[in-house]
């Protein structure tokens, strides 16, 4: 049994993680940038990208002051049992979100849309999001903490088969141009592309894509794979760099989800996950122990499973373990 | 042609500022700060200009620096604030209240993130001898909050909310900046823009038109959304 002190303690931890801390991963990719940037002011930028984060952790504080829009994954175990069911899991992100502001601080982002209400706590009306997925054969609770920044950088358009791959790698470069000038998607970035689903799965998909993944990490589907490392390139080579300045460092990996679609359509998404790419991950064990990571393993076998069975759990759980 | 190999020259510029300090400003040149820097933004601009609020400080004598801004801070039991870091907002939603905002406040120096049109510099900053700094990334919120020395002030805070109050710093070494605007209103950003726009062409050669348009779109890459 997880206690639900136990999930509000380890999704508070995450949160100030996330906050302060920059994932690896997303670190060496920048600092891989700022041996290849040739631009002299995009190096500048990169270098002083680095210095914040060495700032942050030393000074425990977090490393941007716009909070983004705090928000949970959670992966529960089949076999997973919290005490007070998940509505008391629920009640528990809620209320590490509030603390968690306070204390790390967070900036309070959260307002109602219409009467600009503000809590100070960035909880309010559907704030902040708790989306859920499940796991065979595992008794653990993994919650992942994503801090995505941003009020650009994303953009969804319903492409159709005819427009093909070349269709998007335009809608692809559409979006990293238009956001990209003047650095509003705080670039260079991990960029997700949700392909297929229904409208709002193509959303979900690419934000996935873009906050769930690592740098370095690629689609299991080699052709995917290979679209991945062709569209990184392609965004590297817009002439453009962080805060829009001319340079070549503006996408650190990209990362494509798909899901199956209807037969006429192919919706797509695309999504930037800043400079300040937050995220955190705690796995809250059945015996009480919690370990911490920054890689989500959102998307398992089980996740991208494409028929009624899946792989068997021995493959799921070396994935995701 | 944007100068790619010389290394970004580095200044430091004491609040409030003297013209000739600002005189020497160039776009791309590296900016730290010394001395008492405020936020206002929509909040602000709207309470002041648009209701007619007085200004709450002697502006003018106490600093010329309106930073776009809203701090990471919490109020500790004893009354005094944690701010964590400072991050820019995007500052082309304000320029509507600047010219008013010019007169009122005095400011010479606006930091922000992303710049504004090179029209707004033009017409707005150049006759109010104002350049426009540009935060760096955008996000050196830890950079930025080290600078800070003290909350000399916060003004409006239960009205407007930690994000929209007026915050007055005290601030040293307090940067990095990049100056966009200088005070001709030459801009970093459009120098940069030209020069990416200029390859946009061949970037997208040889991708045809999706096969349903959109309402409002445009085929011309070097056109700006902001
Ligand atoms: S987009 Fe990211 S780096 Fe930029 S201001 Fe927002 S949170 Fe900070």
């Amino acid at each position: 049994m997880i206690s639900h002190q136990a999930v509000e303690q380890a999704a508070y931890d995450i949160m100030t993680k996330a906050a302060i801390d920059i994932p690896e991963d997303y670190l060496g990719g920048i600092k891989e940038m700022v041996t290849t940037e040739k631009a002299q002011l995009s190096c500048f930028v990169l270098q002083s990208m680095v210095e914040n984060w060495e700032a942050a952790s030393e000074d425990r504080r977090p490393m941007c002051a716009d909070t983004g829009l705090p928000r949970y994954y959670v992966k529960v175990g089949n076999d997973a049992r919290i005490e007070g069911g998940f509505v008391a899991l629920e009640r528990a992100l809620r209320s590490a979100t509030a603390r968690a502001t306070h204390d790390v601080p967070l900036r309070p982002n959260r307002v109602h849309p219409l009467w600009r209400t503000d809590h100070n706590n960035n909880v309010g009306i559907n704030a902040p999001e708790i989306d859920w997925s499940f796991e065979p054969d595992a008794d653990w609770i993994d919650i992942t903490t994503v801090h995505k920044g941003g009020l650009f950088g994303t953009d969804y358009r319903m492409l159709f088969p005819g427009d093909g791959i070349d269709g998007i790698k335009r809608f692809y470069l559409d979006t990293l141009i238009a956001f990209g000038k003047r650095g509003l998607a705080c670039q260079p970035a991990i960029v997700g592309v949700g392909l297929g689903g229904s409208k709002d799965t193509s959303m979900v998909l690419g934000k996935q894509a873009a906050c769930l993944r690592i740098v370095g990490d690629r689609n299991p589907d080699e052709k995917i794979a290979a679209l991945e490392l062709e569209l990184t390139d392609i965004g590297n080579n817009i002439g453009m760099g962080p805060m829009g300045f001319v340079g070549s460092s503006m996408v650190v990996d990209c990362h494509i989800e798909v899901g199956y679609t209807h037969t006429g359509g192919m919706p797509m998404s695309v999504h930037t996950f800043c400079l300040s790419s937050r995220r955190a991950t705690a796995r809250l064990h059945a015996d009480g122990t919690v370990a911490f990571r920054t890689d989500p393993k959102w998307f398992t076998p089980y996740m991208r499973r494409e028929s009624i069975e899946w792989s068997t759990s021995k493959d799921s759980l070396s994935k995701s373990v | 042609m944007v100068d790619e190999q010389r290394q970004p020259q580095q200044v430091r510029v004491k609040i409030p500022s003297l013209r000739e300090d600002l005189e020497g400003l160039t776009p791309g040149t590296v900016v730290y700060l010394d001395g008492v820097v405020y936020t206002a933004r929509e909040g602000v601009y709207k309470k002041v200009l648009d209701e007619g609020a007085p200004l709450p400080l002697d502006l003018p004598a106490v600093s010329d620096a309106n930073f776009h801004c809203s701090p990471a801070a919490a109020r500790e039991p004893d009354g005094r604030y944690n701010v964590g870091g400072v991050t820019a907002t995007a500052s082309f939603r304000f320029s509507q209240w600047m010219p008013q905002w010019f007169e009122k406040s005095g400011a010479r120096i606006i930091i922000g993130k992303g710049g504004m049109s090179a029209d707004d510099y033009r017409n707005l900053f150049v006759p109010a001898g104002a350049v426009y700094l540009t935060t760096v990334g955008y996000g050196t919120g830890a950079l930025l909050g080290r600078g800070i020395k003290r909350v000399r002030d916060v003004f409006w805070l239960e009205e407007l909310g930690i994000a929209q109050a007026m915050w007055v710093f005290e601030v040293e070494n307090f940067g990095p900046f990049l100056v966009d605007s200088d005070l001709q209103g030459n801009s970093l950003f459009e120098q940069h823009t030209r020069q990416i726009n200029a390859r946009l062409g061949e970037v997208y050669a040889g991708l045809g038109p999706p096969a349903l348009g959109r309402f409002g779109e445009t085929d011309d890459r070097s056109d700006e959304l902001v």
